[in-house]
């Protein structure tokens, strides 16, 4: 559950933010969210002390932010989730259209079997109730990229509610002290993607490809529990991890794989929350916070020049760094929801209410899937800082990057050296070395076996750290850091060692 | 096309079990819309039977059939009945046919039988147009599974059959092929032609229905019924409405006599809700036909209008050159029963009362009613000029009256033609029988069927009386539309 906490957060904003826990009328306007608003229930609001960033100016107001999230993630599957048709993102349009895809007349959805276990997975990982019966709705509406009209959805009956997200800011003067933040996961629920349309504005045409239509959606909604851009950041980053983790979608915002819509609103603490806007295809980690901060902070430049928010759609402008509103849903649209009548409901099982006799084909049973979920980031980083006894942001360091957590655990298992140096290497020195030449973990010139035996030398004070750094000055392309690495082994060996097969050995290990 | 691709499985959520242990809920095809349109009802006509004997013991070849078929159709083509006739399609598969036939290898009964399939049902590489705009010159790229069925046992397919646009109506008088004429009075409507044509029972599990049961289905025969004074005959009091003809109702009369002179029970039961269910049905289907139809945008198949200034006025101007104003008011009455201040007061409450006219039928069933008996039709047939003074949704209204209740409820039933008016027109009784009891329903409807001796068309005294007529008629009737 949400904590009642006054929290700090986004230095350097002119904003204050009260207690998450704070604000539960239903004031004027749409309140951001849900209806789950009233839950929040906490009097002790007008009590708490606020913190404010720097001191406010003559005439100026404090205002605290909520932000709300819909999260979408293709779920990692073979084929889509009503048809046969295969998910791959890089393939001819419409070269991967199935008759149903299409919407021909009379085709018919058949459930995939395997977006329903990410589903389940996601759910058990958000620590969600996950419903035995859930049920399918169309959300009708016309758009070029929907063939048939509608979508299938899960609005009224998700397959998982009530779960929460823990994620962790940086706070503190110099950000150094991490926090964990939770966001509430109101629901989760299976859905269609749609197609692709790309816009040829030369011919005054629309090109539609339908590859991605069909394709299993995951949407995780997120109360509005955040309050800023970083903390949406950071909750969306964490989710990212945890569904990689399991496997259950590749979650690469760059292509697609996750699309974050945002429901912004702001209002004086103490106050009901204000209009929200809704913020559409923040589509990149990059931008993402900054989308959100614009927002909030063209909300409050609004409000404050006596203006009114309007309960609209915005889409970030990436070229511009500004949100704009969108044409296209001017007006509310009535979705006109209606239960899928090509679906029956969905039925889960767990091991107490499997029907004796009934083929494991043909059912989940949702106790298998909780044995079988793999380790979750957070158990990963506790045992990083329980084994290693390193700080929780090097954890989440050496869990950030894609490729890093295996290559420190290969180097721990080959050298001698403490394990905090090795993490002090990793993070900094490799890590540091990978980001200036842009490259991936998995393009390092360096092994972990080679990284390994340096550290050995160095433990074994063969070495000096000084030489050990040129040691990765010669990796970047350094030759003549070569010599003085020579001489340093010619002067470790005591003069015996033969610099021609010196120079040989470490040639050959610094190339491997 | 939507197998699965890689080893993934798709999910089809465990189904109750049927208490009654009985087949599979007889499916209608349902290529357009769910539940509350589709009907499955027909009866193989005994004939059928006896082709099928003729063709094992070769007394007639699949091919001979065939050809004789093919023109029987093109002397009754004033009937109208036919949208496409698939000529060559039908000769191929008539010669695989008899190919078989010659091995001793035939598929079964149906091998060599000649079938027509209503033109709402996709037949792959034939022109399937719903009789509307909108699909003219359509083909499908594969068979409706109840087509595959029928092919997969060897049957011919001569054609595709004329009927209302997308179905909707209960004259096959407003489809853009025009009305369909009633081979018994070429000048007047055979109601009960389209629902004899158009819908099968296929007692079967289809693994890309996702509703589908999914208890195994065995094919099974129909035993003679010896025993009938275990059967007990249930008669709705509430179909008993003032509207219905004295014939129809004199008919009906006579048929309860007769079950019960033969030693069955015949009771009067009550389903309250009946006077609600043609409502209910309506905001219902009228919901489904909206969402149903969105698909068609003029984008991925069928047609599409000439306007290109945006895409909103190509959907709308596609939308209303390809549809009619039966299925336009369709979809308009169901988008309203969908708004969301409307949704609870229509489309919910429909749903509820559904329930109930459900739960009526369960009550009868569980008093120990078998089959339910009752008429089909509110009269024969009536002159098509008459037919089309009332609009198309008021003539639903009135004429499925009696055979829509069963399809909220998920029943099986099937019309049986009993005797022929004093006009000579063809009356037929309902059976409605329990759920998942097709075998139990159409035994007793076989029973009944050969009890009444429903008279042969002659077609051969019409095709002389009416073929020099023809060509007249051909004038006339363009200008009723």
């Amino acid at each position: 559950m949400a904590t009642p906490v006054l929290r700090w957060c986004c230095p350097g904003r002119r904003w204050v933010f009260a207690g998450i826990g704070g604000v539960s009328r239903h004031g004027r306007g749409v309140p951001t969210g849900s209806t789950s608003s009233g839950k929040r229930g906490q009097s002790s609001v007008a009590q708490q002390p606020l913190i404010t960033a720097q001191k406010p100016r003559k005439g100026e107001r404090e205002w605290a932010a909520v932000v709300g999230l819909e999260i979408h993630a293709q779920i990692a599957s073979n084929s889509k989730l009503f048809s046969g048709s295969q998910v791959d993102f890089a393939a001819p349009p419409n070269s991967l259209v199935s008759f149903f895809d299409a919407s021909l007349p009379g085709t018919l959805p058949v459930l995939n079997r395997r977006c329903v276990e990410a589903a389940v997975m996601t759910g058990l990982a958000l620590d969600c109730h996950i419903n035995r019966r859930s049920l399918f709705d169309r959300k009708h509406y016309f758009y070029a990229d929907l063939p048939a009209g509608y979508q299938i959805t899960q609005q009224r009956l998700p397959i998982a509610v009530n779960g929460s997200l823990a994620y962790s800011v940086c706070v503190g003067k110099r950000r150094s002290q991490m926090v964990t933040r939770t966001a509430r996961v109101k629901q989760i629920q299976l859905e269609q993607d749609s197609g692709k349309s790309l816009h040829d504005s030369l011919r005054s045409q629309t090109l539609i490809d339908l590859n991605r239509a069909g394709v299993g959606l995951l949407e995780v909604v997120l109360e509005p529990d955040m309050s800023c851009g970083e903390e949406a950041a950071a909750a969306v980053r964490e989710l990212q991890l945890i569904l990689q983790a399991l496997g259950t979608s590749q979650a690469n915002m760059a292509e697609g794989q996750l699309r974050v819509d945002a429901n912004i609103s702001v209002h004086n603490p103490g106050e009901p929350l204000g209009i929200r806007t809704e913020v559409k295809n923040l589509n990149s980690a990059r931008f993402l916070a900054k989308a959100i901060d614009y927002e909030i902070q063209r909300q409050i430049n609004e409000l404050e020049n006596g203006g009114k928010i309007l309960n609209e759609t915005r889409s970030f402008d990436y070229k511009l760094g500004c949100t704009v509103p969108m044409r296209d849903k001017e007006g509310k649209q009535d979705y006109r929801l209606m239960p899928e009548p090509n679906l029956p409901p969905l039925l889960l099982y767990d091991s107490g209410s499997l029907p004796p006799g009934t083929d494991p084909q043909q059912v989940i049973n949702i106790d298998q899937l909780r044995e079988q979920l793999p380790e979750l980031p957070r158990v990963t980083r506790e045992k990083l800082v329980q084994q290693y006894g390193m700080l929780p942001e090097h954890s989440f360091a050496l869990l950030n990057e894609v490729g890093l957590l295996e290559f420190f655990q290969n180097v721990i298992k080959e050298t001698r050296a403490e394990p905090k140096k090795v993490t002090s290497w990793v993070l900094n020195t490799f890590l540091g070395f990978l980001k200036q030449q842009n490259l991936a973990v998995s393009e390092s010139p360096v092994t972990p076996s080679a990284l390994a035996e340096l550290l050995d030398l160095l433990d074994r004070k063969a070495i000096s750290s000084s030489a050990a750094k040129q040691v990765t000055d010669v990796k970047k392309g350094n030759p003549r850091a070569i010599n003085k690495l020579i001489g340093l082994v010619r002067r470790a060996t005591l003069g015996r060692a033969d610099p021609t097969v010196i120079k040989e050995v470490l040639e050959r290990q610094l190339s491997s | 096309m939507w197998w699965r691709v890689g080893h993934e499985d798709h999910v089809g959520p465990d189904p109750p079990r049927s208490e009654w242990n009985c087949l599979l809920r007889a499916q209608g095809g349902r290529e357009d819309s769910r539940s509350p349109c589709s009907r499955g009802r027909g009866v193989p006509r005994p004939a059928c039977i006896l082709v099928s004997a003729a063709l094992k013991q070769g007394q007639v070849t699949p091919t001979e059939l065939c050809q004789r078929c093919l023109s029987l159709i093109k002397k009754t083509k004033f009937l109208n009945a036919y949208i496409t006739v698939s000529e060559e399609v039908a000769l191929k598969q008539a010669e695989e046919s008899e190919k078989r036939y010659k091995k001793g290898h035939s598929l079964g009964d149906l091998d060599g039988i000649p079938v027509a399939v209503k033109d709402n049902f996709s037949t792959a590489g034939i022109e399937t147009t719903c009789a509307s705009n909108m699909l003219k010159g359509y083909v499908p790229p594969y068979n409706a599974t109840v087509v595959q069925k029928l092919l997969d046992q060897g049957a011919l397919l001569m054609g595709k059959t004329n009927l209302d646009e997308f179905a909707m109506g209960s004259g096959s008088t407003d489809g853009i092929f025009g009305p369909v004429k009633n081979p018994w009075s070429y000048s007047k409507q055979y109601r009960e032609k389209r629902k004899q044509k158009s819908h099968g029972i296929l007692a079967g599990h289809d693994p890309k229905d996702s509703t589908t049961i999914q208890d195994p289905v065995k094919p099974f025969t129909l035993p003679s019924l010896t025993d009938m004074s275990k059967l007990c005959i249930g008669i709705p009091k509430e179909y008993l409405t003032p509207e219905l003809s004295s014939e129809v109702q004199s008919l009906w009369s006579k048929a309860a006599n007769l079950f019960e002179s033969e030693g069955a029970k015949v009771i009067e039961v009550s389903l309250p809700h009946t006077s609600y269910s043609i409502v209910c049905y309506h905001v219902l289907c009228t919901s489904e036909v909206a969402s149903n139809m969105a698909r068609f945008d003029g984008l991925e198949y069928g047609h599409r209008c000439d306007i290109d200034v945006s895409t909103e006025a190509m959907y709308a101007a596609t939308r209303r050159e390809g549809f009619n104003d039966v299925v336009r008011g369709r979809i308009l009455s169901g988008n309203f029963f969908l708004l969301k201040e409307n949704y609870e007061n229509y489309f919910v409450k429909a749903q509820k009362v559904r329930r109930l006219i459900a739960r009526d039928f369960v009550n009868v069933f569980n008093s120990g009613v078998d089959v339910l008996l009752t008429p089909t039709t509110l009269s024969e047939a009536v002159p098509h000029t008459e037919f089309i003074r009332e609009d198309n949704r008021t003539r639903s209204a009135q004429d499925d009256l009696f055979t829509q209740a069963v399809n909220m409820a998920g029943l099986p039933a099937v019309s049986v033609p009993m005797a022929l008016s004093s006009q000579g027109l063809p009356i037929g009784l309902q059976f409605i029988g329990r759920a998942f009891c097709d075998q139990q329903l159409l035994t007793v409807a076989k029973w009944f069927e050969k009890q009444v001796q429903f008279p042969v068309i002659q077609l051969q005294e019409l095709m002389d009386d009416c073929s020099s007529v023809f060509e007249n008629e051909k004038l006339a009737s363009v200008s009723l539309k």
